[in-house]
């Protein structure tokens, strides 16, 4: 065992972890962090995007260890100060872009990365850009709405719920 | 102007706010104290005989707790079909013992042999690398056509691999013989429906534990209904009576019908837990899920279509063989029968129709419901039927299907296949999709294709399903092993807020907000006063659980039944309160008023003096305000509708892309419009999945080549347009409360024959007149190289 | 996944005495290993994890060539200003590399350490006659790096450092998509220099990446896609699969090489 320290949602954080301790592994076994969801061992189904230095990750697929001093943030730290929904996790609810749920927060913490890169994405853009996140429930058009809706909200304007 | 609560308002889901911050909990985030981790191994070949086994290195490695195989569970009951078809010769069906493990014989890839508990699940990975394990290897029949031949036998019980044959409507068959022998023209189609993995994101998972104090045991585990569950387990499994059994569905992460079922694994970690006195937990990788989770549809069919000179239909012949897998999985056997041949009339008016199915054993994975279940095939073999009739008859294949239609009103529509159509207007979902997909424009779409070297393709279908599932004496008739009826509990708490207690099961359709819907606009208050809890038998009456599209057509009905009640004996209550009659008392936006005068009461006293009886009808009625019902629903529900789509080929790759989709469906009632249209979102997305995507496939050796991810292509945001969906022309259905037919499965029903005819429609001028899904590249390229060659 | 100990190198000599130990593994960006040790495919005793040595990362212009870090991530030659202006090609390429997940994390060394015969950066690299250079000094010529499936010129525990890419006049890559995997089910990447093509396929073939001489003739006579009609590749020692026959890929070459070409203007 050896010990790890991070960030985690603006908390520090440590634990004792394995070497082949995953960082999905050790939010979900060591912090209790279970909002972040494993959906695959082929690391293709994003259900566990977090964010690790502010970009996003699957953290399936990478070892705790290898976030020593990371800044992590997870589908836990995405709501507003007061414990309101975010921007993006509101525009989730406005347009109806989850069912399940269990692809949802790998979703959003995929979409916060787009959108910190690009403000103004075509439909296209989101499309393609959750090519790492498999959602099985939806069909993307009301995640893709979603986001889109988001991306216009942080971008100061109003968008229509339907 | 939508409404903005209640039924009819597109209410948002107020499950969201939990599934958003990461506060859901799904099964394997349930973690109980002292908890030990179950690794199955698997079997890796997919026939054979266990030689031999060894189990003790295994047994004595580092945090290893116990270490069982089949002989570990004599006693213990295999895991129990919920459904027995007849074959046509009146004799059951075949029904092999499906053993919780390996009982000497391994009958497919994934077949569980050896399980291993211990303190971590790397521990048991480990451990199960010290069993020593010999398969004397078989050869596989994976093949139906080959099953059928005998050869190779996976059940003793059948030698013919053959579960059942079955023949409906028995006594037409020599009728539509003669039909199709003297017809102008008779259509004839080969297809395939391909098989398919769910694939819920949420990968199966049970934690068991055992109160050795009150000799109970609770198991959290991945279902659609755990009362179901419970039943089976107990009776049939594991007999432990259900009152010291308590299974939990708690937040579960998409079904699709894969978690209808009860499964070995689930049954041997409630077992386990009392055996090692320490809670289980096992959760399915994706690797397991793919060669454990019951996969879907998988027929291969033969159809035949006879029509007289104006293209009316006359008679259809179709024989089937149905994919059972390995074993049968607890509702496989009504798939490709009542589901499916009962179906076979579909929006049309076919005087007469025949179908012969015979299920057969095969060493795959257990083939049961998938979104549709039954009723994608049936649907696909017609619509692809009549598409090509239309192109052999020469007549407009919109036109075509509308001359056939049952009409409006003709309802109730008897059907030759048994079934009885309420209500229903096909004209209407079919006109109004072919204008909202402004198939006008479509000549200029494609000559703009074209102009870019694509080849474009219109492609339409109708549907219908039979949902709402089920008249508990007709099924029982038909060979269920169960009722299909479903429960609620409504209990008004002193202060006048809700609970409802259901036993339909929410694994992403939005119970929580929809039921709540209900109830707040039946009692006249607000949502937010109305919960909505599901999923634990230790909570909840009764139930049967969601699947075929009937938590709110049956579900829905019990909940509306309780309310009835409670109305009725609030009414009572407000009577004596305001010394009326009861005749006279009328109860409106949540107010009861006596009729004429102004003397009104609020719901809130009403309900509190049900619980403080002082000033009381004592005599007539019990303190108190909570009602149960049970609502078997008189008929299946029918939605319908009409799906047209437009595809783009890539003649040089083979490659298919979806331009547009629009969905018309006739949903009857819609409550939430906003989760009914996510409804068909998602199952088109499934449907457009099985026509040019997903396949799951085997060797001949029996091994599973699209085991993951890697090899089985699930459809990603980029390979799907935004839909057009439609529910405004509706026929409510006419015999429950709601008069909602079921929204659930509708979409993966008619998207994947709307496809592949748009595709076809793409090639046809290349002499293309059919591939078998799902339309992968690869296939649609040789199939324009066939055409040319 | 078995148990291993993990080592954090912070330079490249330590990384060197690490890889001395013969059942240790480099770790770089994890898209590939971590999946394969899910799966308990290896069982290094040690992972010496390269994602701490600056050395090995980072993209700079060296004697008119793209000088690209081993452990320089996909998005970051995607999102290169240098390589959008010099090779967009090859930005173009590490943009459509699996998702940005796998972007954010997976790196150039990797993918070419790894050698899959679907990658998609074994195709530029052979197509731009890039040359490898690695931590026994060794400078490798991408014609003799690739020697077929999985396999590649690199000796026991020695580490890519980085990668020098020739600038082209001009250069495409066309990927076509396994739709499952998203990777290459065929993918080609052309690029014209004065006086010489070449002509790079992955995916396609069972012996790896590898050059095609015929479009390369056709090409370097006449940079066009109508070049290179009547210029088939053979099905012989094509892969064939689920997602498709020898032929399939055969013909998707040549139809993924008269893309390239077109898109390389
Ligand atoms: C979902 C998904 C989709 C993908 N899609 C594509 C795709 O479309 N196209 C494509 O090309 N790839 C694709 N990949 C693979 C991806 O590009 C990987 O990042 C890459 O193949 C490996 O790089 P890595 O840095 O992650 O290496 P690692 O996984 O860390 O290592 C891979 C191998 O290389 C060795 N290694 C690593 N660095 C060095 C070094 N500097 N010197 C010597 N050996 C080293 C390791 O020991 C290991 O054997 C995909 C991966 C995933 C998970
Ligand atoms: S769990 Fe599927 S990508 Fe991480
Ligand atoms: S909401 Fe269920 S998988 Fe996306």
């Amino acid at each position: 065992m050896t010990k790890v320290s991070m960030t985690v949602n603006g908390k520090a954080v440590s634990g004792d972890v394995e070497g082949r301790t995953l960082l999905v592994q050790f939010l979900r076994e060591g912090l209790g962090l279970t909002g972040t969801h494993v959906g695959c061992d082929t690391s293709q189904c994003g259900a566990c995007v977090v964010h690790v230095n502010g970009e996003s990750v699957k953290a399936c697929t990478i070892f705790a260890l290898g976030c020593e001093g990371a800044e992590v943030r997870t589908i836990e730290g995405m709501a507003n100060a007061d414990g309101s929904l975010g921007v993006i996790q509101a525009a989730f609810q406005e347009h109806h872009g989850l069912q399940c749920g269990f692809c949802t927060p790998g979703m959003v913490m995929s979409a916060a990365d787009l959108l910190s890169r690009n403000q103004n994405p075509t439909e296209r853009d989101v499309r393609e850009w959750l090519e790492g996140n498999i959602c099985r429930c939806t069909g993307y058009h009301n995640i893709v709405k979603s986001i889109m809706a988001a991306a216009a909200t942080l971008r100061g304007e109003q968008v229509a719920a339907e | 102007m939508p409404k903005d609560h209640g039924i009819g308002a597109s209410s948002k889901r107020r499950e969201d706010v939990r599934f958003l911050t990461g506060k859901g909990q799904y099964t394997d985030d349930i973690n109980r104290p002292g908890q030990a981790f179950c690794y199955f191994l698997r079997s890796n070949v997919a026939h054979g005989t266990i030689t031999s086994l060894d189990v003790s290195a295994a047994r004595d490695a580092k945090g290893v707790v116990g270490v069982f195989t089949s002989k570990d569970l004599e006693g213990l009951g295999g895991i129990p079909c919920g459904w027995e078809v007849t074959d046509k010769d009146g004799a059951p069906m075949k029904e092999p013992k499906h053993p919780i493990l390996a009982e000497g014989k391994v009958r497919h890839v994934g077949d569980p042999i050896v399980a291993i508990i211990a303190d971590s699940l790397a521990a048991g990975r480990d451990a199960a690398e010290l069993v020593e394990l010999e398969i004397d290897e078989l050869p596989a029949v994976v093949d139906m056509r080959e099953a059928i031949k005998g050869g190779t036998v996976l059940h003793d019980v059948a030698p013919d691999n053959i579960c059942y044959d079955w023949e409906f409507v028995a006594e037409n068959k020599a009728a539509v013989d003669e039909a199709i022998r003297n017809a102008h023209h008779v259509t004839t189609l080969e297809l395939v429906n391909n098989r398919l993995v769910p694939n819920a994101m949420e990968p199966r998972a049970a934690v068991g534990e055992y109160d050795a104090g009150r000799d109970e045991y609770t198991l959290w585990t991945t279902s659609q209904n755990p009362h179901v569950i419970r039943l089976l387990m107990g009776a049939f499994v594991l007999s432990i009576p259900e009152h010291k059994l308590r299974v939990v569905a708690p937040d579960v992460g998409g079904g699709f019908g894969s978690k209808i079922y009860h499964y070995a694994e689930e049954a041997f970690i409630t077992w386990v837990s009392k055996r090692v006195g320490r809670p289980v937990k096992w959760n399915a990788d994706r690797s397991e899920a793919f060669m454990s989770d019951a996969h879907g549809r998988d027929h291969v069919t033969k159809v035949e279509l006879a029509m007289d000179q104006e293209g009316n239909f006359l008679a259809l012949r179709s024989s089937t063989l149905a994919n059972m897998g390995a074993y049968l999985s607890t509702f496989a056997p009504c798939i490709p029968t009542w589901l499916h041949g009962t179906l076979l009339a579909g929006n049309y008016k076919t005087p007469l129709i025949f179908t012969n199915v015979k299920a057969v054993f095969t060493n795959t994975v257990p083939v049961d419901a998938y979104r549709g279940a039954g009723r994608p095939e049936a649907t696909y073999q017609l619509e692809r039927t009549i598409d090509k009739a239309a192109r052999e008859m020469g007549i407009d294949p919109v036109e075509l299907r509308r001359r056939n239609f049952v009409k409006p009103d003709q309802y109730p529509y008897q059907t030759p296949v048994a079934v009885i159509y309420d209500t229903g207007n096909y004209d209407a979902t079919l006109d109004k999709a072919l204008e909202l997909a402004d198939v006008r424009g479509f000549a200029e779409r494609k000559a703009d294709s074209a102009a870019r070297g694509k080849l474009r393709g219109l492609g339409i279908a109708n549907y219908i399903e039979a949902c709402g599932i089920a008249p508990s004496s007709l099924v029982g008739a038909l060979g269920a092993r169960a009722g299909l009826y479903e429960a609620a509990t409504v209990r008004v708490n002193p202060t006048g807020n809700v609970s409802v207690f259901t036993g339909s099961h929410s694994h992403g359709q939005g119970h929580e907000t929809t039921f709540a819907q209900v109830v707040a606009d039946m009692l006249g208050c607000e949502e937010a006063n109305v919960d909505i809890v599901h999923g634990d038998t230790s909570r909840i009456p009764f139930g049967m659980g969601t699947y075929g599209s009937r938590s709110l057509a049956v579900g829905g009905s019990a909940i509306v039944k309780s309310v009835e009640k409670i109305i009725t004996k609030a009414k009572k209550i407000a009577a004596h309160l305001l010394e009326a009659s009861e005749a006279d008392i009328t109860f409106a936006n949540g107010q009861f008023t006596v009729a004429g005068t102004d003397k009104a009461i609020d719901w809130g006293s009403v309900a509190l003096t049900a619980y403080v009886p002082h000033k009381y009808p004592i005599d007539d009625v019990e303190p108190g305000l909570e009602e149960t019902s049970f609502y078997d629903p008189a008929n299946f529900t029918y939605p319908a509708g009409t799906y047209v789509c437009e595809v783009e080929v890539d003649p040089d790759t083979g490659v298919v892309e979806v331009q547009s989709f629009v969905a018309a469906d006739d949903f009857g009632n819609v409550v939430n419009p906003m989760i009914v249209e996510g409804q068909v979102h998602g199952g088109l997305a499934q449907g457009i999945g099985q026509a040019i995507l997903e396949g799951c496939s085997y060797d001949e050796n029996g091994q599973l080549l699209s085991a993951s991810y890697m090899d089985y292509a699930m459809p990603r945001a980029a390979d799907l347009p935004m839909f057009v969906v439609d529910h405004s022309c509706n026929t409510p259905c006419t015999h429950n409360p709601l008069g909602v037919k079921g929204c659930g499965e509708a979409g993966a029903i008619g998207s994947p024959p709307a496809i592949v005819n748009a595709v076809i429609d793409a090639l046809s001028a290349h002499g293309v007149t059919h591939i078998d899904m799902p339309l992968t590249p690869r296939r649609v390229w040789e199939a324009i190289r066939a055409a040319r060659n | 996944m078995y148990a291993f100990d993990y080592a954090r190198p912070a330079s490249l000599a330590e990384a060197i005495e690490a890889m001395k130990d013969e059942d240790a593994k480099a770790l770089a960006g994890g898209q590939t290993l971590i999946p394969t040790l899910k799966q308990r495919l290896a069982s290094p005793t040690t992972l010496v994890d390269l994602n701490g040595i600056a050395e090995i990362k980072g993209i700079c212009l060296k004697d008119g060539m793209v000088a690209i870090g081993a452990g320089t991530r996909h998005a970051e030659v995607a999102d290169s200003a240098d390589v959008q202006r010099l090779i967009p090609a090859l930005a173009h390429l590490a943009a459509h590399i699996g998702d940005p997940q796998v972007r954010n994390r997976g790196t150039l060394g990797g993918s070419l350490a790894n050698n899959d015969p679907s990658a998609c950066y074994p195709a530029a690299v052979l197509g731009l006659g890039a040359t490898v250079h690695t931590s026994a000094g060794r400078a490798i010529a991408a014609d003799d790096y690739f020697q077929g499936m999985f396999e590649t010129a690199l000796g026991e525990g020695e580490l890519i450092t980085s990668v020098d890419f020739p600038v082209p006049e001009k250069a495409a890559y066309m990927k076509f998509v396994q739709p499952a995997s998203r990777f290459a089910l065929t993918g080609v990447f052309v690029a014209k220099f004065l006086g010489a093509v070449r002509v790079a396929v992955t995916g396609a073939s069972e012996s790896g990446v590898f050059r095609w001489p015929e479009a390369e003739k056709a090409l370097s006579a006449n940079f066009s896609a109508g070049a290179l009609d009547g210029v088939a590749l053979g099905a012989d020692g094509m892969i064939g699969d689920l997602h498709g026959t020898p032929e399939y890929r055969a013909h998707l070459a040549g139809v993924m090489a008269r893309r390239a070409v077109t898109a390389a203007g």
